[in-house]
This record gives C-alpha cells, structure tokens and sequence, in this order.
C-alpha cells in the first residue's frame, strides 16, 4: 500500500467515510438503485457524523478541511455507493461558489445551514447548454431591490432535495457569457419549481431534476460577486469541485477492483480459481497500476489547492479526465472478469459499470476537459 | 447526577477459535471490540441525557491498559467522562469480584442516577454483572430494558422484554438497567467525537485510587472456577418425514420398536 501521508485529521475523515460506507450504505445502495427514491436517511447519518463540515471553515461551524479531506470523504463514500455519495459531493459543489465568492453576510447565513447537513446544489446546466455553457438562456432582471429570474436548468444534482442553490442566469444577455452572474437561491422562493426528475443509467440513488424560475423574485443581497461575474464564478468552482468527481471516480474503481480480485481467487474454472490465469492476472494489474496512478496524481492536485496554488484549472481538468476514464475502464474490465454473473444485478460490478459512465460525462466532458488541458498547455508555451 | 455506562472490550467472537487440544480460547490475533450490547448501553445513555438535557454520561470499564480502545469508542460516540479500573489486583475477576469493583468505582464517582449494562457480554454470556451491581449498590434493576417510558430526578418507567411479551416497570433512581438490541439503534462516531476521541486519555484508577476490601477482588474474590471450556458436539439434524396422519403414526411406532421403547 502507497502511504500518501494523510495528516491525522485526514485519517480519521477516512475512516468515518468508510465506516458509513460500510455499516450504512452498503446495506441499502441495491435498494436507492432499484427505487431511485432520495436517501435521505444515510444523508442525515452524515450530517450527524458531521461530514458536511469538512469543507465548511470553523467561524461558520465547519472544521476548515479543504479539497483534500472533500476528497478522502467522497472517495470512500463512493466506494459504497457513488449515487448515494453523490447528495454530499453534489453539496460541496452547490457551496464553493458561497465559499470562493460569497461576501461575509451569504457566509453567515448560508454556510452554517450547509455545515449542519442542509443540502446544496450548482445549476448551470440548461437543454441547449450543456457543455456549451455560454449558451444559457436564464435571464435575470434587476427591479429595484430585486432581480426576477426565469427560465430553466437541467440536469440538476440535488435538485429538489437542496435547500440551497447556486444559479448563473443572464443579467446582460447582449454580453454573452460575460453577461452572466451567479445567485443564490433558497428552497421556498416563491416562483422557483422543480420539474422532471430524471431516471438515470447509474447514480441513480441521485436527484438529478429540472429547476424552474417563473418570475422567481430575490433580494440583491443574493447575488454572488458582482455582475457578469457568472462564468468566472462558475469555472473556478469547477476548479474546486473536479478533484471531487475524480475522488468519486476513485472510490467506483477502488470498489471494483476489490469485488474483481476477491471473484477471482473465489472463481472455479477448469478445476482452477480463475486468478490463476494470466489473462485474468494482467487485467487485474492493469486495472491496478491505473487507479493508484489517478489517486496519485488526484492527491497531488488537492493538495495542491489547499496549499493555495491557485493556477489549477488544467490539473483540476487533468485529474477528472483522467480518474473517470480509468473508471470506466476499470469497472468495464470488473464485469469482464465476473463474465455472466457480472452482468447479473445480484452482484455489484455492473451498478459500479453504470455509475463510472457519468464520471465522463458531468462537470465537463471528459472531452472538454481535454479542451482545457491542451488550451492551457498551448498558453503555457510561448 | 450521572449517567453511568459499564462498558466492556471482548474479543470479537466472528473471529474467535478454540484450541481444541487445550480447550481454550485462542486470543492472540483477534481483534478486540467494544462489547456489541454495550454500544446500545452507551447509546442510551447519550439519549437520557439528550432527552432530559441533564446528566454527565460517564463510561466506565474494567480490563487491561488496551481497554482504553473502547473507552475512546465511547467517547466518539459523545459520552462526557471516561474511566479505566486497571490492576494486576483485580485479574481473574469472576461476576462478582468485577461487579463488586465497578460498584465501588460508582461510588466513587457518586450521585448515580441511571447505570446503564448492556444485557450480558458476548465472551462469557453470563448477564450476572448488570444484577449483581444492583445488588451490591443497593438498588433497583430493570433487566432486559428494550423502552425507557418515563425519567425524571426521581424514577424511571420502562418496558422489559420478557418471553411473553412486555413488562412496564417502575423504579426509583439510582437504578440499574441491563438494556436489550430492541432499545435503539447506536450511532455512528460523529467527526468531532472521533478527534476528542484520539486526543482522549481516561482517568486511570488502580485498587489504591479506590476504597476497595481486597477478599472482594480479583482472583480471590471470584467464587467461580473455570474447571473445563469446551466447544459442545454439534448437533445433529433430526429426520423429517411426510405423510397423512396414518402414515406418519406408523413410522413413528415402527421407529419405537426399532429402539425398543414400545
């Protein structure tokens, strides 16, 4: 085993993660899966274990970890089950926008509603602006001491269940994408709705729905940063928040290589386990060469925020990419080495086959990601 | 007032194996947990005081050094106070040599309001040391609890589990409950618990620290001899037969005769 040195605090994160992963989740990730109802029980379980103060600094009730604690927790949550991990990770996501860009007031009234288990979540996405996110057609307009917003996001992790939104809508639609700001949203506003909850591939212990404004009116006060500051806003959280997609990533691969190498010394073939095969063997080597690479280099990054480096943008990039498609290639191999029973519900790889696929696809596509890293390659070199 | 839970560490039984030449058990390599009744001891002992608001829960064990591990477990778990009875003195302590020390610990912490025992401990299965506390404190027990009704300064109201269904009992306090896997759900260590947890050191207390009369502890003071542990024959299945009535009359007659007893 690599020793990445955890701090103390790190150590202990993980081992609660792993506890409730274990003791709680386990038991009932096959059910959420089936009924796609909100796990709202194993959700307060983290809140009173007091997992959503990790990310959340002390003056506002949290414990002042950063994204490298966020990533120890969502990786070993995600071990047990991606789409319940997802409530949390999908938390952390809706609150760095409040937590990078939030003036003393938004902290103070949001923040410790966050650190005691109150569900956040980031709506950017909309029908015709997916990973053509300049393309968002929310509109919100100023009167007064108000800004009105309409229109509706898509594909909305929490949607529903969060308390708390964050939202980039148009306030200068003629500027385009640097016509965008970012708000704060609460659960309850009258005008905001929530519309079709998605029935998903993976993840599907995961709310993901449409959010709906109709003439949703909300003070000035909720706006984050300043006008047409939406894009930058949404971007650098996406700095933040893309170790967590990686670190969910890590937690499915990690789950996956365990069930296959643990199917393979069990599995009886040609009078043999089926570990004893070389062709097996080096699919197993593969798989594990892979993950602990993208751990690696996932660590290295996180850590490398919570120092305070701030050019992060293409690493966060790398680390998502990179993560989500060795997920992917790791949990397709898991259900490979199960064969038949594999592609059976009543055993785990083929939910980790299903839950890896979003890790390529949310945040970024794996091919944006790769947009940024070679733009940000190509600035590097003059 | 305080809300005192008897904890004790036991080797985790899924692991445990006997030696079958000696006839003990085999202790090294296993792993040593928080005695699984006692987790919901300790739960009900946080919920008394969450419940009412008032209270100081205070963990108490008796057992080697290493039994820290399960005071730590406790204290994550949100219990205010833990104590360590440690001594080579009471080695070898049966039921009654342990109950009669942690007594004399409970005096020494003084104003008892509720003692909270898990129903018995997985090792020696025995349920003795709950009721034999009551006895040596002198005051009331409510085994078996799977409900507490009703807690104030004054009495306690609860439901025991009995073969046939429920007793409602009430007492005064101090009391001692013994407390059923029926009574909650333990949680799970919150974040804050664990790092109070890994920083905590419990009040160590020896056979000086406490006004103990010597014939009453240890080796010396267990009536109790272990003369022979063994693991009983496994039984075997019995026969299943199906049939009418008639049939079934005939086998059994049939297998009585085989046996002579008709």
């Amino acid at each position: 085993m690599i020793d990445y040195f955890l701090t103390e605090e790190e150590e202990i994160i993980k081992e609660l993660a792993r506890k409730i992963a274990e003791e709680k989740i386990k038991a009932k990730r096959a059910y959420y899966d089936e009924t796609q109802e909100f796990p709202w029980d194993i959700v307060k379980i983290m809140a009173e274990s007091d997992l959503f103060r990790i990310f959340i600094p002390e003056e506002y009730g949290g414990f002042g970890g950063g994204v490298m604690s966020l990533t120890v927790a969502v990786e070993e949550l995600s071990r047990g089950c991606a789409g319940i991990a997802l409530a949390y990770a999908g938390t952390a996501l809706g609150t760095f926008p409040i937590l990078l860009f939030g003036n003393e007031e938004q902290k103070k009234k949001y923040l410790p509603r966050i650190a005691e288990g109150e569900l956040a979540a980031f709506a950017l996405t909309e029908a015709q602006a997916g990973s053509d996110a300049g393309n968002i057609k929310t509109r919100a307009e100023k009167r007064g001491d108000y800004y009105v917003l309409n229109g509706t996001k898509q594909f909305i992790t929490n949607g529903g269940e969060a308390g708390i939104y964050t939202v980039i809508a148009l306030t200068n639609p003629e500027k385009g994408a640097r016509g965008a700001s970012a708000f704060i949203v609460e659960k309850g506003t009258p005008g905001l709705s929530f519309g079709k909850k998605e029935n998903k591939l993976g993840i599907r212990a995961s709310a993901t729905r449409e959010v709906i404004f109709q003439d949703c009116k909300i003070p000035k006060e909720n706006l984050l940063g300043k006008e047409g500051m939406g894009f930058i806003i949404a971007m650098k959280t996406f700095d933040y928040s893309r170790p967590g997609v990686a670190a969910q990533a890590l937690g499915i691969a990690q789950a996956a290589l365990e069930e296959a190498t643990k199917y393979a010394k069990e599995r009886i073939q040609f009078d043999v386990p089926i570990a004893n095969f070389q062709a097996i063997q080096h699919m197993l080597a593969d798989m594990a060469i892979k993950l602990e690479a993208a751990r690696a280099l996932t660590y290295q990054v996180a850590r490398n925020i919570d120092k305070g480096n701030t050019k992060i943008t293409k690493e966060s990039a790398m680390v998502k990419c990179l993560a989500s498609d060795v997920a992917m290639e790791v949990t397709l191999n898991a259900v490979q080495i199960f064969g038949g029973y594999g592609y059976m519900k009543e055993y785990p790889v083929e939910k980790l086959m299903r839950d890896a696929k979003i890790t390529q696809i949310y945040e970024g596509t794996n091919q944006i990601m790769r947009n940024i890293v070679a733009s940000q390659l190509l600035k590097e070199v003059k | 007032m305080n809300i005192i839970v008897c904890i004790k560490q036991v080797p985790d039984t899924q692991d445990v194996k006997m030696d079958p030449e000696r006839g003990t058990l085999i202790r090294e390599g296993v792993k040593s947990i928080v005695n699984p009744f006692d987790l919901y001891a300790l739960e009900e002992g946080i919920r008394i005081k969450e419940r009412t608001g008032k209270g100081t829960v205070v963990a108490l064990t008796m057992g080697p050094p290493q039994a820290e591990e399960a005071l730590k477990e406790a204290i994550a778990m949100g219990v205010d106070r833990g104590i360590l009875i440690t001594d080579k003195a009471f080695a070898g302590a049966d039921t009654l040599a342990t109950s009669y020390t942690l007594a004399k610990a409970i005096e020494k912490i003084g104003s008892p309001w509720v003692i909270v025992c898990g129903r018995q401990a997985i090792d020696g299965d025995t349920a003795q040391v709950g009721p034999e506390l009551a006895a040596w404190l002198d005051v009331p027990q409510i085994t078996y609890v799977s409900k507490i009704l009703e807690i104030d300064e004054k009495r306690i109201k609860a439901e025991r589990l009995t073969d046939y269904g429920y007793d409602v009992v009430e007492a005064t306090v101090p009391c001692v409950i013994t407390v059923n896997k029926e009574i909650n759900e333990p949680r799970l260590p919150s974040l804050r618990g664990m790092m109070k947890a890994k920083r905590f050191k419990p009040e160590i207390w020896d056979s000086s620290s406490m006004d103990v009369d010597r014939k009453y502890i240890g080796l010396e003071g267990s009536p109790t001899r272990v003369i022979k542990i063994f693991a009983p024959p496994q039984k075997i299945g019995g026969q299943k037969h199906e049939g009418t009535p008639e049939e079934l009359a005939k086998i059994i007659v049939k297998k009585f005769e085989e046996l002579k007893i008709i």
